[in-house]
């Protein structure tokens, strides 16, 4: 691939954006599975500019951290769905302003 | 600028010609081969001012117009745009992966040396995995949407039975590139033409063995053949996890299982079998071991380099077809057991041999 | 990668983006998800990050939010009435993430980027990857291994029907 006509700070601001849309949407839905979709929309955002900025810099070091991030994101999802599953059993909701009570 | 992009146009038109043909021809051979194994005729009676072709009019030219040509149902209450966003994204990564495969070494016409790979990927392999993933949505989708419970269980089962045979695939294909030491696969069609020993072609069945019959059954596996085809069950389940489609729709789930079985008869061409090998076949003519040669032209070099690949896909399509009429269905838990307790530990196993003897050995850098 | 080009991929990023947080269906936000995924694997080859585009497909696009579709068909999630929260809460979350946007943005513009750096041919390829992976980045390598197999019991653990 040739060098990009783009430059970074138009990658960064679209990272930013997309940012902006996530913390706007972990703050405002209500379905926990949204929210989470929300969450993975955060760190897709965060590597959009890791990528962005290892291409300026010429070096692999953010990639490799865009890797670790996404394994992270992995776990992450897996742990956290299960314990949506267990929940939408027990409380047989996953509606984020009726589970706002730690006892059963 | 116009001429590189005309060429990429024109590898990308070549390979699609490769693979929807090869596909046609599937179809054709799984009316007539099914027809042969259970000694019957098979479809041959639709004819265009008398000419039948032996079946090929009937399952050539009246089995799509009839699908075209049927009309489009949805059931009631279900979403319409993912009743519509299945079948597409059934079909459209299986014809995608074929991008990465290559037909023939290099043609050389008017200076140019074109290499002749679609598109040349530093992590080609990948790129087909990646595909694959893609696949799973149109089935996730199609059971979904059909707003059917029993297409919802078949839809569900289809995804988790393609994500589990995903990972056997994904370890198998680690055996191949740690013998070839690439993940591109024109490198490996490439290094496949080295002879050990000085007359045995380099390819890769010699090399992994049991990575070809992992690849093989997880391919299966994948594109929901059967012995595999659970998820669609063509006597029990109507048509399973797309039962509520027709017309056009069907057909391209219809499309969708048979480019899949060409895309996994590519797959072991080009990774087990030398690809787009002859033995002893260079680039200026035949070298055999020996010591005689045959020159040939560049242009007739290819044109074999094309065939030979073709030939291959059409054995491995044939032979996927007399496989699914010869073997009964596996029951769900025996399919996923076989998944998860068989392929995966043997794939792993493959791999951590296989790397030994890389390091002991060396590998066919 | 062309400005022209850029423009198209973002816009349709971003509205995907706002389709994840803004449509009520759960499966459309998950659709939703899945496209700006794929569009920014497209991005990050047009980085020069082939690897990295791959996994995001075969990882992210092609694993995790067939989860989330797993999760959403189990629990038959419909699209429920009160999905999100309280207009004037809406506003004001509206407004902060425009905010800091426009605060990021700010701080994106004055700050001033050098050309991209040259690179060699197999910038963001398998080896480049493989080089810093398995060398300055081992351990962190191990133990996410070790992270991914707690993971794995973990859910098996925490997902199981309690008699």
């Amino acid at each position: 691939m040739t060098v990009g006509a783009t430059p970074t700070s138009w990658y960064l601001a679209l990272s930013a954006i997309l940012f902006a849309i996530g913390t706007v949407g972990v703050l405002t839905r209500r379905n926990l599975i949204v929210i989470f979709m929300a969450v993975e929309l955060l760190l897709n955002a965060v590597n959009l500019s890791f990528v962005a900025l290892a291409r300026s810099l010429g070096s692999m070091d953010g990639q490799v951290i865009v890797f670790f991030v996404m394994a992270v994101a992995a776990a992450e999802a897996a742990v956290g769905l299960a314990i949506m599953l267990q929940l939408y059993r027990i409380r047989d909701t996953i509606n984020a302003d009726e589970v706002t009570v730690l006892r059963w | 600028m116009g001429i590189e992009v005309a060429i990429a146009c024109a590898k990308a038109v070549v390979m699609l010609l490769i693979a929807l043909q090869v596909m046609a021809m599937g179809v054709y051979f799984e009316r007539k081969v099914s027809a042969i194994i259970q000694d019957r005729i098979g479809a041959n009676r639709a004819a265009i001012f008398g000419f039948a072709g032996q079946g090929l009019v009937n399952t050539l030219v009246a089995d799509p117009v009839k699908f075209l040509l049927k009309e489009d149902v949805r059931p009631a209450g279900a979403d319409r745009l993912l009743h519509t966003l299945a079948p597409v994204m059934a079909v459209v990564p299986a014809i995608a992966a074929f991008a990465v495969m290559p037909f023939g070494d290099v043609l050389e016409i008017a200076g140019r040396t074109i290499n002749l790979q679609a598109a040349s990927l530093d992590v080609g392999i990948l790129y087909i995995l990646a595909m694959a993933s893609l696949g799973v949505y149109g089935v996730v989708l199609a059971g979904w949407a059909s707003n059917n419970r029993w297409s919802l269980l078949g839809g569900i089962r289809g995804s988790a039975q393609m994500i589990s045979y995903e990972i056997a695939m994904g370890l198998a294909l680690v055996g191949i590139v740690l013998t070839y030491d690439t993940f591109d696969l024109q490198e490996m069609a490439r290094r496949q033409g080295e002879l050990i020993w000085g007359w045995l072609p380099a390819w890769g069945i010699v090399y992994q063995p049991l990575g070809f019959l992992i690849l093989f059954a997880a391919g299966i596996a994948e594109s929901k053949r059967i012995p595999f085809d659970l998820p669609e069950s063509e006597s029990e389940l109507v048509s399973g996890f797309f039962t509520e489609y027709s017309g056009a729709k069907h057909l391209m789930f219809m499309m969708s299982d048979f480019v899949e079985v060409v895309l996994v008869a590519g797959l072991v061409t080009t990774l087990f079998f030398g690809g787009w090998q002859i033995p002893y076949l260079g680039r200026e003519g035949f070298h055999f071991p020996w010591g005689s040669t045959i020159a040939l032209p560049s242009l007739v070099v290819a044109v074999l380099q094309i065939l030979s690949f073709s030939v291959k896909l059409v054995f491995f399509t044939w032979l996927q077809i007399v496989i699914r009429w010869t073997l009964p269905r596996f029951r769900y838990d025996q399919l996923m057991r076989l998944g998860w307790k068989g392929l995966l530990p043997a794939s792993l196993a493959n791999v951590v041999v296989s790397a030994a003897l890389v390091l002991l050995v060396g590998s066919r850098a | 990668m062309s400005i022209p080009l850029f423009l198209v991929l973002a816009a349709l990023t971003v509205a995907s983006a706002l389709t994840v947080i803004i449509h009520r269906n759960p499966i459309y936000s998950a659709l939703g998800l899945v496209s700006t995924l794929f569009l920014l694997a497209v991005l990050f080859l047009g980085l020069d990050a082939q690897m990295v585009a791959v996994l995001q497909i075969i990882v992210y696009a092609g694993a995790i939010v067939v989860l989330f579709l797993f999760v959403i068909m189990l629990l038959n999630l419909q699209v429920e009435e009160r999905s999100s929260a309280a207009p004037p809460l809406i506003g004001a979350a509206a407004l902060g993430g425009l905010a800091m946007g426009g605060l990021v943005i700010l701080a994106i513009v004055r700050t001033q980027f050098g050309a991209p750096v040259p690179v060699h041919a197999g910038f963001g390829g398998t080896e480049a990857l493989a080089e810093r992976l398995f060398t300055v980045y081992l351990l962190p390598f191990e133990l996410t291994s070790l992270l991914l197999l707690v993971a794995i019991v973990g859910a098996v653990v925490v997902g199981r029907k309690r008699a």
